[in-house]
């Protein structure tokens, strides 16, 4: 094991408490990310002198929509711009909205709509 | 008040290798506010992991970036190998660790020389792109490749270096940094370099910690932070302590880097002195099935890798967020106040690589 890392569980409506406890402890926001399963999986990372901590948080993958943490950690506008653009979520109250051109490519946010992935015959 | 007009800069500009685009708010000379814009070589890399198999999945994330090629693929690596619980051999290790140094001395010369042109110091930056091109020669002959190296794979390496080799690396070595002694003296003592760059964007400790600035941008602000001290691979034996300067200045940041690659010169041939006997590679079976968030320290500050594998070869999510991507806030903060002619300067010290951020 490299280093230990803490995942813990929490509910969108209880992400502003904890992500206030986080910048309060002295935590670094250290990403933002989002993995697509039946469900968005958000995790909100931070650290503290290298300790490690994760928040993880579900949506629903049909009109996901989630409070933005700009307020308190202003730099996660990039994150937060980011998930809209690729992901489809909508953040509520963020600082610098870039309305869905954050990633000025020609497609249309969210990008992941207009993909298509190709499987080859005995690999998927 | 003077009116206020937005000045846009790049994503082509003569200081910019790779696109990058901000919207400057100027009145008269002095830059008030910034917005910046991604996404112009944009790839999609990310997305490829569902259509790669798990072992060759290595070789795109090496193509994320062509500098920090090796660290990517590094990053890849260790972080399924965490999942699979797979202990790699400590020769593999010590090597990764003395190509991961070699990358840095190799990324920070790179950006020396751009610096030093971007300040208007030609002769400078020839004459550290010379030196850059014999750190190039070792990777050659140590992976047959300068860019895109492919010897970083789950469990272990695919190639070894033989001990003569790396004794005649080591004297080689010895006198790569006997030349950079020379440019380092002129990138800390000359007037020029210092007219141009101290006292110019400064970011406070406390902004850059709270902004999420990583690497040399976070340490040339006073914060000791390094994520090699976690410890991982070959890091946890070897002896050195995060370079750190205070004024947080554009200046700081070169001292940075350029402190910095000696200590990089030094984590190797501590690697060549406790290089291990043994194989570098061991067998692979299985897929992987779980997640982990795999953290290096890059040339450019702390990476981190989101991988979560479900039991299948292909891995269900890799999330990259690379070390520019964190520093733009940063950069928006640094670039706020200060006189138009100096923003490329400044943009430069991040040391951007928008190749890794557009992954």
């Amino acid at each position: 094991m490299i280093e230990k890392q803490e995942t813990v569980e929490i509910k969108p409506e209880e992400l502003q408490t904890k992500v206030t406890e986080a910048m309060a402890k002295g935590y670094r926001l250290v990403a933002i990310s989002c993995t697509k399963l039946d469900y968005f999986q958000l995790d909100y990372t931070f650290d503290c002198n290298l300790s490690f901590l994760n928040c993880r948080l579900k949506l629903p993958l049909v009109n996901p929509e989630i409070k933005s943490i700009t307020d308190i950690y202003w730099s996660a506008f990039t994150y937060e711009n980011e998930l809209h653009d690729l992901f489809g979520i909508k953040i509520t109250g963020i600082n610098i909205d870039f309305g869905g051109k954050f990633y000025k490519i020609k497609e249309v946010a969210p990008f992941g709509k207009s993909i298509t992935i190709k499987t080859v015959e005995g690999k998927a | 008040m003077p009116k206020r007009t937005i000045i846009p800069f790049g994503p082509q500009h003569p200081v910019l290798p790779e696109p990058i685009h901000l919207d400057l708010a100027v009145r008269d000379e002095k830059v008030v506010e910034v917005i910046p814009s991604l996404g112009f070589v944009h790839r999609g890399l990310e997305l490829l992991v569902t259509r790669k198999d798990f072992m060759d999945m290595v070789l795109v994330a090496e193509r994320i970036c062509g500098i920090c090629s090796f660290i990517h693929g590094l990053g890849y690596c260790q972080g399924v190998e965490e999942i699979m619980n797979l202990q790699v051999s400590p020769r593999a290790k010590y090597l990764r660790a003395f190509w991961a140094e070699l990358s840095r001395v190799h990324s920070h010369i790179l950006w020396l020389g751009l610096a030093a042109d971007a300040f208007g110091f030609e002769s400078l930056f020839m004459h550290s792109w010379k030196i850059r091109e014999k750190i190039l020669d070792i990777f050659e002959e140590t992976t047959g490749g300068r860019v895109i190296f492919g010897v970083c794979k789950v469990g272990g390496l695919r190639k070894d270096i033989e001990n003569d080799v790396l004794e005649r690396i080591r004297k080689t070595m010895d006198e790569i940094e006997a030349d950079y002694r020379t440019i380092a003296k002129v990138f800390k003592e000359d007037y020029s370099v210092k007219h141009r760059n101290c006292g110019v964007g400064v970011l406070t400790a406390d902004e850059a910690y709270k902004l999420g600035a990583v690497g040399p941008t976070l340490r040339a602000s006073g914060i000791s932070q390094d994520m090699r001290k976690i410890g991982y691979g070959a890091y946890g034996d070897l002896n050195f302590e995060p370079v750190v300067e205070k004024d947080g200045d554009c200046y700081a940041r070169t001292m940075v880097r350029v402190r910095e690659v000696y200590q990089s010169f030094d984590l190797m041939r501590q690697c060549i002195d406790k290089m291990p006997e043994g194989p570098v590679d061991m067998k692979v079976t299985g897929f992987p099935k779980g997640e982990f968030f795999s953290r290096l320290e890059q040339p450019r500050g702390e990476v981190v890798y989101y991988i979560k594998g479900d039991g299948t070869k292909f891995i269900q999510r890799y999330r990259v967020r690379t070390p520019t991507f964190a520093n733009v806030p940063p950069l928006v903060k640094m670039l706020g106040g200060c006189d138009l002619a100096d923003v490329p300067v400044i943009v430069l010290t991040i040391d951007p690589c928008i190749s890794c951020t557009e992954r």
